[in-house]
């Protein structure tokens, strides 16, 4: 009944090893079993392959749709000229790095907050009884609808808009760090008792570890949910960053600029998650895999 | 009908434990009594649900009785204590750890020096034949090396008494009989009491001086079979007309109680 494997994200391609062009393909477990069908049986090179080519297909699709000349849609060509100017003449990188420096605050702040609560959670049916309202509550409302009041209360400089994504980043990651705390198997926690375990290092020595794997799994979802946010606060309210960016090409009708801008969150997003992907599947490798 | 020893290593007092089952109390052990002498081997078998390692944890220190207590070497258990080694019927490895790791587990918390922790542990892992996987990780194992690792790491404490809850259910008949023997040839050089719970009526004669039928709803002894078999025990005794028919009673006792209705869940 408790469960084995993590996590209940509510997106499976967020779970280790669940389907998606994970390239976390298992390396120390031989394929045993085909899982997916024959799907598996590609190689990992063969399967880069596709991916480039229908990546490749895609752009050419968008240049083909772009030159019959539907209006005001901006070929690939023009996008990457504008892109090779906002590089150059600095804007691009000023604007990630702004939105990167209000994701990483929040996110930072967010997770920080929220394992040491998820564990209290977890740990302290008192504890839990106290937080879990707020948390089940807030959970509800989506961090931008948050926006307005964070303007209204703290004004239009950083804080509003690091706050919202700090709560982004600390509702996703308390929620799966409790689920994992509460999911450790009583089991292994008795075995470290009879071993001679006193709680606090039970605490330390099992539970940690044990939900280790749900912890990364939620600030993964944190980080998105993080992400998500910050270009939406900024299409809001800010002096710079990508979402300001697009707000200001929209005034001009300048499609070239909002298409980069798209791409460079994109982009950003997905080096993001794969850092992270990274960093968990070298934390989790002990973990059984279904 | 319980065997009063003087110097009882485990004794159960009168235990009664009681669960609430969605909301309706439901009685595991219903006055439990048994002594357990010092460097005693016994078997409890019964059929499942009988409360067999409800009782284990009890005298594990995991349970807080509803009534009734459980002694050991005199004073009250009311809590886990390293003297008390335990196997439990899920392995209950440590899936982050290493099988050496989980070996020196008990040891680390002792803080025992790392050279002296990893002599013991390589002398168990050898014992229980994972010597050359002691870097593997429990995932990599299959159900019964789990089962010799945790019984490696239980054993690893150095424990005064040996807790076991069907230990070798999850191995093969040849490797379940190979670690019986190695668990007597143990049991007889370092005279452990052990109490040792399983299903199989051959396991547990084999193994015991004693061996304890229970019978379920309520969960309690329902009789006790005093295996006057010598140690060391011999593959030529497993094919005797002695065991058979100690065999024969123990099965008795086992399938044809009363008011038994075996594992209807
Ligand atoms: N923590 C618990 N909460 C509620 N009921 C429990 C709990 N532990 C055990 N029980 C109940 O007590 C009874 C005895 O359980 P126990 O695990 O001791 O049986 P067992 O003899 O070891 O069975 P098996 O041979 O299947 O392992 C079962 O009916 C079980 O449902
Ligand atoms: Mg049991």
């Amino acid at each position: 009944m408790a469960p084995k494997n993590p996590p209940t994200a509510a997106d499976t391609s967020l779970v280790p090893g669940g389907g998606g062009v994970s390239t976390e393909a298992p390396e120390n477990s031989p394929p045993r079993k085909p899982r997916n069908g024959g799907n598996r049986k590609f190689s990992r090179k063969v399967m880069l392959s596709i991916n480039l080519a229908s990546v490749a297909a895609g752009i050419i699709g968008w240049w083909l749709v772009s030159a019959i000349g539907i209006q005001g849609l901006p070929g690939p060509v023009e996008v990457i000229e504008r892109g090779g100017e906002l590089m150059a003449n600095g804007t691009l990188a000023e604007d990630s790095g702004a939105s990167l420096a209000r994701v990483l605050t929040g996110f930072a702040l967010g997770t920080l907050l929220a394992i040491p609560v998820g564990f209290l959670m977890g740990w302290y049916t008192v504890a839990r009884g106290i937080i879990e309202p707020y948390v089940q509550f807030f959970r509800t409302i989506p961090p931008l609808a948050i926006i307005p009041l964070a303007i209204v209360t703290m004004g239009i400089g950083e804080v509003p808009k690091v706050f919202v994504i700090f709560l982004a980043a600390f509702l996703s990651c308390v929620i799966s760090t409790f689920q994992g705390v509460v999911g450790v198997e009583n089991t292994l926690i008795n075995a470290a008792r009879v071993l001679g375990a006193k709680s606090f290092t039970v605490f330390i020595r099992v539970v940690v570890p044990a939900s280790s794997p749900f912890i990364l799994v939620g600030m993964r979802i944190g980080l998105g949910a993080a992400w998500a946010t910050v270009v939406a606060a900024e299409l809001i309210a800010a002096p710079n960053g990508l979402g300001f960016r697009m707000q200001q090409a929209q005034l001009y009708y300048d499609l070239p600029t909002i298409f980069v801008s798209l791409i460079a969150i994109g982009i950003l997003g997905l080096i993001m998650d794969r850092l992270l992907l990274m960093i968990e599947a070298r934390l989790t490798r002990w973990q059984e895999r279904r | 009908m319980t065997t009063e020893t003087k110097n009882a290593m485990i004794r159960f007092e009168n235990l009664h434990q009681e669960f609430t089952l969605s909301g309706s109390k439901f009685t595991a052990l219903d006055g439990v009594n048994l002594s357990i002498a010092d460097g005693e081997f016994v078997t409890v078998v019964g059929p499942s649900g009988c409360g067999k390692s409800t009782m284990l944890n009890a005298a594990a220190g995991l349970l807080d009785p509803t009534s009734g207590r459980v002694v050991v070497d005199e004073l009250e258990v009311d809590g886990p204590s390293p003297r008390t080694g335990v196997i439990f019927q899920q392995y209950a490895l440590f899936p982050w750890l290493t099988v050496r790791k989980n070996v020196e587990f008990g040891l680390k918390l002792k803080k025992m020096p790392a050279g002296e922790r990893r002599a013991i542990a390589d002398h168990y892992l050898d014992l229980v034949g994972l010597t050359r996987f002691a870097e593997a990780l429990p995932k990599e194992l299959s159900g019964g090396m789990k089962q010799r690792c945790a019984i490696a790491r239980a054993y690893a404490v150095n424990p005064e008494i040996l807790l076991m809850d069907e230990p070798f259910g999850a191995l093969d008949a040849l490797t379940r009989v190979h670690m019986q023997e190695q668990l007597l040839e143990t049991w007889t050089k370092e005279r452990r009491t052990v109490m040792f719970v399983t299903h199989d009526v051959d396991e547990s004669v084999f193994l015991a001086s004693r061996v304890i039928a229970m019978a379920a709803r309520p969960g309690r002894i329902y009789q006790e079979i005093m295996i006057d078999l010598p140690y060391p025990r011999t593959e030529s005794m497993r094919l005797s007309d002695e065991f058979a028919r100690l065999r024969a009673r123990v099965w008795e006792a086992v399938y044809h109680q009363p008011d038994a209705k075996g594992a209807d869940e």
